[in-house]
């Protein structure tokens, strides 16, 4: 357990989440107009089509496949212990990451060859993309060359995960994992950490609660009832802004 | 009953000279910004013709609007909760900015700062967007007055409803006709803009029936491009956010008319309250198709009935406003004299923007079937020498309308879903205000003639009276009828007023209290 292991697996987990919290509410609140990510889809919409649909799915899954085996480690080894299931979990999450991959340079090319997107292309967003593309490649090496990558990330990392949520951080696990699974981790610390400085952001404000709304939506500037009525006062709440 | 107040509009078609007054004053205070130079929240078309952008009306590209299903419920065509959510990442029927045009400018520091030459230099023009030169190949309203008319007229969606034939008969030289429809947002009420946006940015004002978009909730899903069928939902390139036009609220709040309201040279505009019942809404929206603009004109509320201003008044609706009601020029056309027709009302949004349909095109259309007017026509001019070519004589009463250069059935696409009685109702009206004007003043019509016209149309001299005031003579106070939005008592669901009694001056931003 030397130095730079506690450091990258310690410190840099700790920092990036710290980063985290601190940025995006410092964002939200700051610079709650640019919480979201600028779409290009107006300048550009056909290759567009073919870099974000792959891409989003495939991230969707992959990302979401990642927070099970985290959150419901025993489950998903469970699922495991028949080999077949476990080339079904495989391959899906393989056929997923590729998606991503295809996506994603689908993307990075449309960035860096159209002119009108460029217009609206900041260092971040490629920084991000490039950033984003190692993490999926490396990704996909691990999945290809350290097998059965569903059954140890339930059965070591998401140990380690957990101690770092419990604040008795257990790195025995990863230190000694081969590099490109450490790069891969270290990769994702690296992306919470920036998180609140890039476009990423758009995540924590998906529009699930659409779904539980009415269609309609009418505001009124005052209450309108009980503006009518002389019994009640106007407001309820003494107002704080003065 | 659930009455609420809403600020409508009517334009008299009738009256529109095309000259983009509107879209330039708009465009000076709204959108003469980056990222908004394309936006055209005030945009006047050229029908027939594609319009902006590009063939907005056709549905089966843009997906706009609501549709009826056969369960006999309303869905939105290219967005709601299942459809939006899942295209999320890629909305495919959104438009893209060659479907409204470039935006550009001209370089014109070059015709200053080139240096010493042969030739005269120019002012290239250059991309808004990336800056590089280009050509310019669109605009918004590239197809003013009928020019290229086979890339755009003959394209235009509303042809659909013609045949071949009579497709053909509207573009001869000789009969060629067209009118102006100037747009802005409807501020529906149903609105498919608001209904989309996942983030739920969009909202429709309760007390004045403004639909705006909070900027700051705004996402940049961008639903809201698709859902909207008129277009009038904009997206934002640089600041990745959503604009419409905001019906200039600032303005209305402190009782002037919109810009573009207030600019119009041909006076064609009229703003006013309509009294509407909330709860028949949904009902209203997904009518038979054939019912659509009855049920439309259902919906709007007698503002002199007791019932009606009861409820208006349990919903806080304040007296001022029930008075502008009453008061409303809009109110006056579409419902009491009924002359005005709904955009598109097959879009079942239930826009609040109501159109008189234009007469002129309709009535330039008297065929010289039997040679009689031959060698009056000058070869040149296409024209006759004796007004053949906008007959206003009324010896066949309304054949000019039937026999309309401008087809019913043309009109009738853009403003009834089809149903030319609807229109030619509207263009007879007009008509019978003409003739009775012309009895009273000229005197060439026998008064016999002109009450059977007033009888047939349904008018009375009163009403043909307004009709013509109101189109012809009207003042501002009498066009735009803007009921007091009464932000001083807004201001008290927000601020308690009395916080800054008893402190001096603007007030303290400290309280006065000293305890040390
Ligand atoms: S015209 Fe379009 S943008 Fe305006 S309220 Fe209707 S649906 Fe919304
Ligand atoms: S300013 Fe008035 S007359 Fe001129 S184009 Fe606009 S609506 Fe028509």
């Amino acid at each position: 357990m030397n130095l730079s292991n506690i450091f990258l697996f310690v410190g840099l987990p700790y920092a990036a989440l710290l980063l985290f919290v601190v940025g995006t509410t410092q964002r939200y609140r700051n610079k709650g107009f640019k919480v979201s990510s600028l779409s290009s889809q107006f300048l550009e919409g056909k290759s567009l089509f073919w870099g974000t649909v792959p891409f989003h799915f495939g991230i969707l899954v992959v990302a979401g496949g990642h927070l099970t085996a985290f959150l419901i480690p025993r489950a998903v080894l469970a699922w495991n212990g028949d080999p077949l299931r476990l080339m079904i979990l495989q391959i899906t999450a393989f056929s997923f990451g590729l998606s991503t991959l295809v996506g994603l340079i689908a993307l990075l090319a449309r960035r860096l060859t159209n002119t009108r997107v460029k217009m609206v292309t900041t260092r971040m967003d490629l920084f991000l993309e490039v950033l984003l593309l190692a993490q999926v490649v490396l990704g996909l090496w691990v999945a290809l060359g350290y097998r059965w990558g569903s059954s140890w990330f339930a059965a070591d990392l998401s140990p380690y995960l957990w101690s770092l949520f419990k604040a008795d951080p257990n790195i025995t696990a990863v230190a000694a994992m081969p590099l490109p699974i450490q790069l891969h981790i270290i990769g994702a610390f690296l992306i919470v950490a920036i998180f609140p400085f890039t476009r990423l952001v758009h995540l924590l404000v998906a529009p699930l609660h659409y779904l539980n709304r009415p269609y309609q939506r009418v505001m009124w500037n005052w209450d309108r009832r009980a503006i009518r009525d002389p019994a009640t006062p106007w407001s309820k709440t003494r107002p704080k802004n003065n | 009953m659930d009455i609420r107040a809403q600020i409508s509009m009517v334009f008299h078609l009738d009256k529109c000279i095309g000259c983009h007054t509107c879209s330039i004053a708009c465009k000076n205070i709204w959108t003469d910004r980056k990222g908004a130079e394309y936006q055209w929240w005030n945009n006047v078309e050229t029908k027939p013709g594609t319009g902006y952008p590009q063939k907005w009306e056709d549905q089966d590209i843009y997906k706009g609007g609501w549709y009826k299903d056969t369960d006999g419920r309303i869905h939105l065509k290219g967005a709601g909760k299942k459809k939006g959510l899942l295209n999320i990442f890629h909305n495919p029927s959104m438009p893209t900015v060659d479907d409204y045009y470039e935006p550009f400018t001209y370089n014109y520091l070059n015709l200053v700062e080139a240096p010493a030459g042969d030739d005269q230099p120019t002012a290239r023009p250059v991309s808004l967007i990336t800056g590089e030169p280009m050509d310019v190949k669109m605009g918004p309203n590239w197809d003013d007055d009928l020019s290229g008319t086979p890339d755009y007229a003959r394209n235009d969606p509303n042809m659909a409803a013609l045949s071949a034939a009579e497709r053909d008969a509207m573009f001869q030289l000789e009969r060629m006709a067209f009118f102006y429809l100037p747009r802005i947002c409807n501020h529906c009420l149903n609105p498919g803009c608001v209904a989309s946006c996942p983030s739920g940015a969009i909202y429709k004002r309760g007390e004045d029936g403004i639909v705006l978009i909070n900027q700051k909730v705004c996402r940049a899903w961008r639903m809201c491009v698709t859902a909207c069928p008129y277009k009038k939902s904009y997206y934002n390139w640089h600041t990745g956010k959503s604009e419409k036009c905001i019906l200039c609220f600032p303005r209305m709040e402190a009782g002037y008319a919109p810009a573009c309201m207030h600019s119009c040279v041909g006076r064609i505009r009229y703003i006013g309250v309509l009294l509407y019942d909330a709860d028949k809404i949904e009902a209203t929206a997904s009518a038979d198709e054939k019912d659509l603009v009855g049920k439309h004109l259902e919906i709007l509320m007698d503002p002199f009935d007791d019932r009606v201003i009861r409820s208006a008044k349990a919903n806080g609706v304040p007296d001022s406003t029930i008075k502008a009601a009453q008061n409303s020029p809009t109110y006056k056309f579409i419902k009491e004299w009924g002359m005005a027709l709904p955009l598109h009302p097959e879009f079942r949004t239930l826009p609040m923007l109501w159109y008189v349909p234009p007469l002129l095109p309709v009535m330039a259309s008297v065929k010289d079937t039997d040679g009689a007017q031959k060698d009056k026509l000058n070869p040149i001019a296409k024209t006759w020498s004796d007004n053949w070519l906008y007959d206003t004589s009324t010896e066949e009463l309304w054949g000019t309308v039937e026999q309309a250069r401008m087809p019913l059935k043309y009109l009738a696409s853009l403003f009834s879903a089809g149903d030319t009685t609807l229109v030619s109702d509207r263009l007879k009206r007009l008509m019978a205000v003409r003739i009775y004007r012309r009895w009273k003043t000229v005197g060439d019509v026998s008064e016999e003639k002109m009450s059977r016209v007033l009888k047939e149309t349904g008018l009375t001299q009163e009403a043909a009276e307004g009709i013509f005031y109101l189109t012809a003579l009207a003042k501002f106070n009498d066009r735009f009828v803007i009921p007091p939005a009464h932000r001083e008592q807004a201001m008290e669901m927000i601020e308690f007023t009395g916080d800054v009694k008893g402190n001096t001056g603007f007030g303290f931003r400290e309280a006065p209290s000293r305890g040390m």
